[in-house]
């Protein structure tokens, strides 16, 4: 009975959607990865074909698993929490199928235009800027979704984790505005130029940069983190006073610290040591976060022996420590002044993308598909499979990019007794050979574990239909019955 | 006095506070940069500013340099280390990037700086390396781009590009007052090439006279890229300047 209240309660539907396509762009986001990367190690990969060229290709990968895998997995997240924390249908009927529908036309038109070669050349911004006013709408569309849902709530108190989840949009959506105003050539054209340069440009950018990472990559899946985990492990959160100072600190913190991204570039010094400043003082608030999650364990260890979903969720927290305490390290201009322009960036991005958002994703995900589908998940080994491979992906990719980014670093700081540069450019490239082919391959047992994913995903969808059928053929059974 | 429990219990109110702490930080660090004087220091030399806005024919360059993303494995910024000035040069100044839209200073350096590569090899030496990189440095990684020299160059649009970089801020001029502020501003010479309605002929002139991709008749991707790659850093002498002048500015 409670099932047949919840189905017509609550709009599942859209969340079935948004979790199917973060899988289908998850697997294609990352495959691309493992491509671009592997050009990297093996540059014939190019095939002198502009259309997959490493330069094009890149922001295919980036804006797939940003947005198409990550978007995709928080909408449906953040649908289905809302949801159930109101205890309240979705708002809006029609309008969260046309976020949908948009959303998913964007992803597929960014990989047309970027294979094509039209770009803003705006790292994690390059959408030309016809989509940036169709990603604008949408998320108009998307906030006022999300705010009449709260307002209809059933219950006095907004969850925590939709605070986060509405900082995020409404973070979003700034950063978004700001940092793609341009004038395009024509009307016609999908080329533009942005409205500011140089020095603005540059804080701009890292200002969007950075807090993507901030509310786009953290918040919003710290909102995922603050439902899910309590739900799989079925104790409440840790400390409600620590989620509360958390989060106004990190949503304080977090848009002070972008030009640590420009430490020593033409960006003025004043700029950039209070983003350090801010940076170090960033690494309490997201520790917050991450003992707060931990610690909602305390009394359900015990789960982790058989439960591989809370595994992920534990592991996944466990990287967002181990980035948030990265991260301040590497925004010390001294530190940077080495990491930056290295490797060791791209390694510290997937600690925290593969290593936190993606594996809370996952988790969040498998968490989500029992409860959407009606059923449970078709193969739990499957799930401590893909844990493992994916935990191993990510220690080869990080461990490789560390001695790329630091080896890279040093070699070309390097002097002789004669105060000459000790290497040319191309040596450190050179040395770079080896840690590229194994950071490619920690991407291909990350790829091949959420295949794996994909297949369990599937088995379980049609596992769902075949129960909801026989529950037809046996009308004469009350529903409640079957469990 | 505002609790939390006023917060989320109150859409409103929660959002309206989100807004507020997420905005302080970067109106803070942002904002400033628009009007703190010497964040883009003055470049001049006999009055005149030395760093001026692309020629049609460089822009276009400028153009495909964005369209096939160079800048996820270039940077454009030498950051005041003695490594960098030994390997690249002069440290990056701010005004060397005003006319820039947008900025190309990348984040990673798979391959190296770009910011002054200009006049560093000779436009054979581009031709070749950009068609097949490793026909030049053995252990490159970089993707071969044999379409460049294929494809003739696009630049009807020209004008309704510099118009466009005009919106924004670059001074390119279309009325005689424009020309004349910039003959004062750049000087004549540049100031000739800053014309929008002459763009077409500025573009095949420079295309003729530079020779970027060993044939003056074909008008191809190549020469504007090549073009452009050879101005990139080229427009400030440091040999004018006492050493440290461009310190004070930091």
């Amino acid at each position: 009975m409670a099932e047949a209240i919840d189905k017509q309660m609550y709009n599942f539907s859209i969340v079935r959607k948004f979790t199917v396509m973060a899988i289908v762009w998850g697997v294609l986001g990352m495959s691309v990865g493992v491509y671009i990367a592997s050009e990297l190690a093996w540059p014939f990969l190019n095939f002198d074909n502009a259309f997959i060229t490493f330069g094009r290709l890149r922001p295919v990968h980036t804006t797939l698993v940003i947005f198409g895998f990550g978007g995709c997995a928080l909408f449906a997240t953040s649908y289905y929490v809302v949801q159930r924390t109101c205890q309240t249908r979705l708002w809006g009927g029609a309008l969260a199928e046309l976020t949908f529908w948009g959303w998913q036309a964007g992803m597929v038109l960014a990989i047309l235009t970027y294979t094509s070669g039209f770009t803003q050349g705006r790292e994690y911004a390059e959408f030309v800027w016809p989509l940036d006013i169709v990603i604008t709408l949408i998320w108009v569309i998307y906030l006022l979704i999300y705010v009449m849902t709260l307002r209809n709530r059933s219950q006095p108190h907004i969850y925590v984790a939709n605070w986060f989840y509405l900082a995020f949009i409404l973070a979003v959506a700034l950063l978004h505005v700001f940092n793609n105003m341009a004038v395009p050539v024509h009307w016609f054209s999908l080329e533009s130029y942005s409205l500011h340069s140089g020095v603005q440009d540059a804080m701009l950018q890292w200002w969007y940069g950075h807090n993507a990472v901030g509310f786009y990559l953290t918040a919003a899946f710290l909102g995922m983190m603050y439902y899910f985990v309590p739900k799989q492990a079925g104790r409440p959160v840790y400390s409600y006073k620590l989620s509360i100072v958390h989060f106004w600190a990190l949503i304080f913190l977090y848009m002070w610290v972008g030009t640590h991204h420009l430490h020593w570039t033409s960006v003025p010094d004043w700029a950039s040591s209070i983003a350090a400043t801010f940076s170090i003082l960033l690494l309490m608030p997201s520790w917050g976060g991450m003992i707060n999650g931990i610690m909602t364990l305390s009394g359900a260890w015990d789960k982790l022996r058989h439960d591989p979903i809370l595994l992920f969720m534990i592991a996944s927290l466990s990287f967002y420590g181990m980035s948030t305490f990265e991260g301040p390290l590497m925004s010390l201009k001294s530190v940077n002044a080495l990491s930056h322009y290295t490797d060791w960036t791209v390694g510290h991005v997937h600690s925290g993308a593969l290593g936190w958002v993606a594996m809370i994703s996952f988790a969040s995900i498998y968490h989500l598909i029992g409860k959407v589908w009606n059923t449970s998940i078709y193969s739990i080994k499957l799930v401590t499979t893909h844990f493992y491979l994916a935990t191993i992906g990510i220690v080869l990719y990080i461990t490789s990019l560390w001695v790329a980014g630091i080896g890279q670093g040093l070699i070309l700081r390097a002097f002789d007794d004669y105060g000459n540069l000790a290497y040319t450019f191309i040596e450190s490239v050179n040395f770079l050979h080896t840690p590229y082919m194994v950071r490619a391959l920690g991407g291909a047992f990350f790829v091949l574990g959420i295949l794996i994913m994909a297949y369990n995903f599937y088995m379980t969808v049609k596992q769902s239909r075949k129960e909801a059928s026989d529950i037809d053929g046996l009308a004469m059974i009350p529903a409640n019955a079957h469990h | 006095m505002i609790k939390q429990e006023h917060t989320e219990k109150n859409v409103a109110l929660l959002m309206v506070l989100i807004l507020i702490v997420i905005s302080i930080g970067g109106l803070t660090e942002v904002v400033p940069m628009y009007f703190i004087k010497g964040t883009v220091e003055p470049v001049q030399l006999n009055g005149v500013d030395t760093i001026r806005p692309y020629t049609p024919l460089e822009q276009r360059g400028r153009d495909i340099y964005i369209r096939e993303g160079c800048y996820v494995c270039h940077s454009q910024q030498i950051r005041p280390f003695r490594d960098e000035m030994l390997r690249y040069g002069h440290y990056s100044l701010a005004a060397e990037s005003q006319y820039d839209h947008p900025f190309q200073w990348g984040s990673k350096r798979t391959g190296p700086d770009l910011a002054r590569v200009g006049g560093k090899y000779s436009n054979e030496w581009h031709v070749q390396h950009l068609q097949g990189p490793r026909t030049v440095v053995a252990e490159s990684i970089m993707p071969n781009y044999p379409w460049l020299m294929e494809n003739t160059l696009q630049y009807d649009d020209i004008e309704d590009r510099m118009r466009a970089l005009k919106m924004v801020g670059v001074p390119y001029s279309e009325t005689d007052e424009e020309y004349q502020a910039n003959i004062k501003k750049f000087g004549q010479d540049v100031a000739d090439l800053l014309v929008i309605s002459k763009a077409k002929d500025n573009l095949l002139m420079q295309e003729k006279s530079g020779n970027f991709d060993g044939d003056r008749e074909k008008l191809t991707e190549m020469d504007a890229l090549v073009a452009y790659l050879q101005v990139l850093g080229t427009m400030v002498d440091f040999s004018q300047y006492d050493e440290g002048h461009f310190a004070q500015f930091r």
